[in-house]
């Protein structure tokens, strides 16, 4: 690895990856026989991964370097109702009074607390805010900070340690990652989502199968996605241990960020757009790993244990125990016995108890229109407790404007406010011990969704069928 | 420059197994733990939901409480600290007095979380790995050895030794207790260089 630091496979001879040309773009020193030191464009900041940065920075008597270069939002520890109110849990509120003092103390000009218009998920108001432009290096307290890669950008999660890097010097030491190709051969089938790409990728890679890697993805079917639908397939890079996922950028990246609030403008815009073109693998690059998938074959997926990786297609069933490794048998059954499930059993048909949509996976727009699409002129089933959390303000205004509001109403479901949620439950949204979640969000972990919880992970529309039938249904039925 | 961690040079220890693969962080510290906005006291809170019942008791069947086995150094199945980025899970680790985690792979952010904190991540072959549980079931007084200057890891019982791989620079920083940022604080000139020629 330390090798490929000094010598990038690019180095200005001969083809390059995406990923060679943006990494090469940001190195500023190398370190002998270490890591790169590498420029970091944007660092995105939420309230539970920052305040021992902060701290630290207080205890070595620094200043942030690049005050501008930071965006600060509070989602991941922050109620879903009542938002104008002040927030119940003293803990809580401790953690969310030290982001607004640190933001003040550090003058930080980009600061959306609870109720800002630009407040919302960090990996939603970034995008959306125009703040995550083609080409840029972007860090976050944070595994989800793939997400951004949907636009062409290396983005990844970082540790504390490093937030407290970037806030002093806008630059953090990183060993370059290998590189890995996947391509998705042909369209998806009717019913089925970007969710259902990602977690079928997963299922067939493992949970730790990426681990070591950058990925990029290409191929007709992510070619014909949208901006919010690449996004949930790069915000899953991390959970198939891949240290990011990214998409080159085309008109459909240019046409989503031009116009926003913090994208290019003017002269600006043209030199940036002349740029952002040349960001593309280049014919004949190397990757140290490449996958075809055919996206024909993809299913409407549902998890089926405690790690992302174990998926299946909805009508399929559960792997037996003969099936898998015997290194792993002992975390498989393990697993099983924690959801409730036999090996070999399908799940079509099973009741659940909860639905969440939302998190920085599925908590966009579209994924409110397909959720909305589908539940119209139906009924919520009575068994089941629907969390609706939009990802952002902005998000949850355009619900209203187009009209989605009163459909998912009408169907007997309510709103709540914009936060990360149910997805990690720091807050009250947590689903009690033993019942079953399907869960738009990006991790079935043990106790994630609450202790003893148990999370089925899902597509908005696999999300949409369960929440009207209580039971796991295939959306094409 | 401020020496920010413990320097790291030799341990032997006895070792607590952890025959589980893919633990991500969520369970080395469950996310409800993460109000707090300093860095001390979540040890006590390592592997909460697999340590403790809803009261607040020990576990009986969980490892960290079989008087059994106790040491300053886990063994665990592959994939280890997969999921969230949260450094907590490292903080954690090291408040409970672990120095050194061993298995056949660490997930990415983990690692370089582990290693900001002076806690040595040490990557085994799947062999070595599966002899180490062994050796520890057999006999929970198994010890091992890690030399971080050749870069070894020695089963006690069975005398094998295995070479682990580090990053040079990180090696340098643990055998000398620096961080990160001493290094990228004396590389502002060429920072400022960099966003000139950027801009």
């Amino acid at each position: 690895m330390s090798n490929n630091a000094q010598t990038p496979p690019s180095g200005g001879r001969g083809a390059a990856t995406l990923f060679d040309k943006i990494w090469d773009a940001h190195v500023v020193s190398t370190v002998e026989n270490g890591p790169t030191q590498l420029y970091i464009d944007r660092h995105f900041c939420h309230e539970v991964t920052s305040p021992q940065a902060f701290n630290g920075l207080r205890t070595r008597g620094l200043k942030v370097f690049r005050p501008e270069q930071t965006t600060m939002t509070a989602d991941h520890n922050t109620p879903t109702i009542d938002q104008d109110q002040p927030v119940k849990d003293p803990v809580s509120r401790h953690q969310l009074d030290t982001f607004a003092k640190n933001a003040t103390e550090f003058n930080m000009p980009l600061f959306y607390p609870l109720g800002h218009t630009n407040n919302g998920v960090v990996h939603i108001i970034g995008p959306e805010n125009g703040f995550t432009q083609p080409g840029m290096t972007i860090v976050c307290g944070d595994s989800h900070t793939s997400t951004h890669g949907a636009f062409g950008t290396i983005a990844f999660g970082i540790g504390t340690s490093e937030v407290e890097m970037v806030l002093a010097t806008q630059c953090i030491l990183q060993t370059r990652p290998k590189t890995m190709r996947i391509i998705f051969n042909g369209k998806l089938g009717e019913g089925v989502t970007a969710k259902d790409l990602a977690l079928y990728m997963i299922s067939k890679l493992t949970t730790g199968g990426a681990t070591g890697f950058f990925v990029e993805y290409a191929g007709e079917a992510i070619r014909n996605m949208s901006m919010e639908e690449r996004m949930t397939v790069c915000n899953l890079s991390i959970e198939m241990g891949a240290r990011g996922g990214m998409i080159a950028p085309d008109e459909t990246t240019f046409a989503y960020v031009k116009g926003r609030e913090f994208a290019p403008k003017g002269e600006e815009w043209n030199k940036k757009l002349a740029y952002w073109k040349t960001l593309k693998t280049d014919e004949g690059a190397k990757f140290d790993k490449e996958l075809v998938f055919d996206a024909a074959e993809i299913q409407p997926m549902i998890t089926y244990g405690t790690n992302p990786g174990m998926g299946i297609g909805i009508k399929e069933a559960i792997p037996t125990l003969n099936s898998i490794d015997e290194a792993g048998r002992i975390s498989f059954q393990k697993s099983l016995d924690y959801m409730g499930f036999q090996a070999g059993e399908k799940l079509e048909g099973k009741e659940i108890d909860y639905v969440f949509i939302g998190s920085c996976t599925n908590g966009r727009i579209e994924d409110f229109r397909v959720f909305a699409n589908y539940v119209k002129g139906k009924k919520k089933a009575d068994n089941v407790t629907a969390w609706l959390v939009p990802g952002s303000w902005k998000v949850e205004k355009q619900i209203r404007e187009e009209g989605l509001y009163d459909i998912l109403t009408e169907a007997g479901f309510k709103l709540r406010q914009p936060g990360c949620s149910a997805c990690l439950a720091m807050n009250d949204d947590k689903v009690p011990a033993g019942k079953y979640a399907v869960s738009t969000s990006n991790r079935n972990f043990e106790g994630r969704q609450g202790p003893g919880a148990r999370t089925i992970l899902a597509g908005p529309l696999v999300a949409a069928a369960a929440a009207v039938t209580g039971k796991i249904t295939d959306p094409r039925a | 420059m401020i020496l920010k961690m413990e320097k790291f040079i030799t341990l032997t220890s006895t070792v607590v197994p952890l025959p589980i693969e893919n633990v991500d962080t969520d369970q080395i510290i469950p996310a409800r733990f993460l109000k707090a906005t300093d860095k001390n006291g979540f040890g006590n809170n390592l592997f909460a939901d697999w340590r403790y019942n809803k009261d607040g008791s020990p576990k009986a069947d969980f490892v960290l409480n079989n008087t059994q086995y106790s040491g300053s150094i886990l063994v665990a199945g592959k994939n280890f600290g997969s999921g969230s980025s949260r450094e907590h899970a490292a903080w954690a680790i090291d408040g409970y007095g672990f120095k050194v985690v061993v298995s056949s792979f660490f997930a990415d952010i983990f690692q370089n979380n582990a290693l900001n904190n002076g806690v040595l991540p040490v990557v085994v072959s799947v062999e070595f790995l599966a002899e180490i549980f062994a050796s520890v079931n057999a006999d929970p007084t198994t010890t091992l050895t890690v030399e971080l200057e050749n870069q070894t890891v020695t089963n006690n019982t069975t005398g094998k030794l295995e070479i682990f791989a580090i990053n040079p620079y990180k090696k340098e920083c643990l055998l000398n207790g620096l961080d990160d940022i001493d290094y990228l604080l004396s590389k502002k000139d060429l920072i400022e260089e960099f966003e000139k020629k950027a801009h």
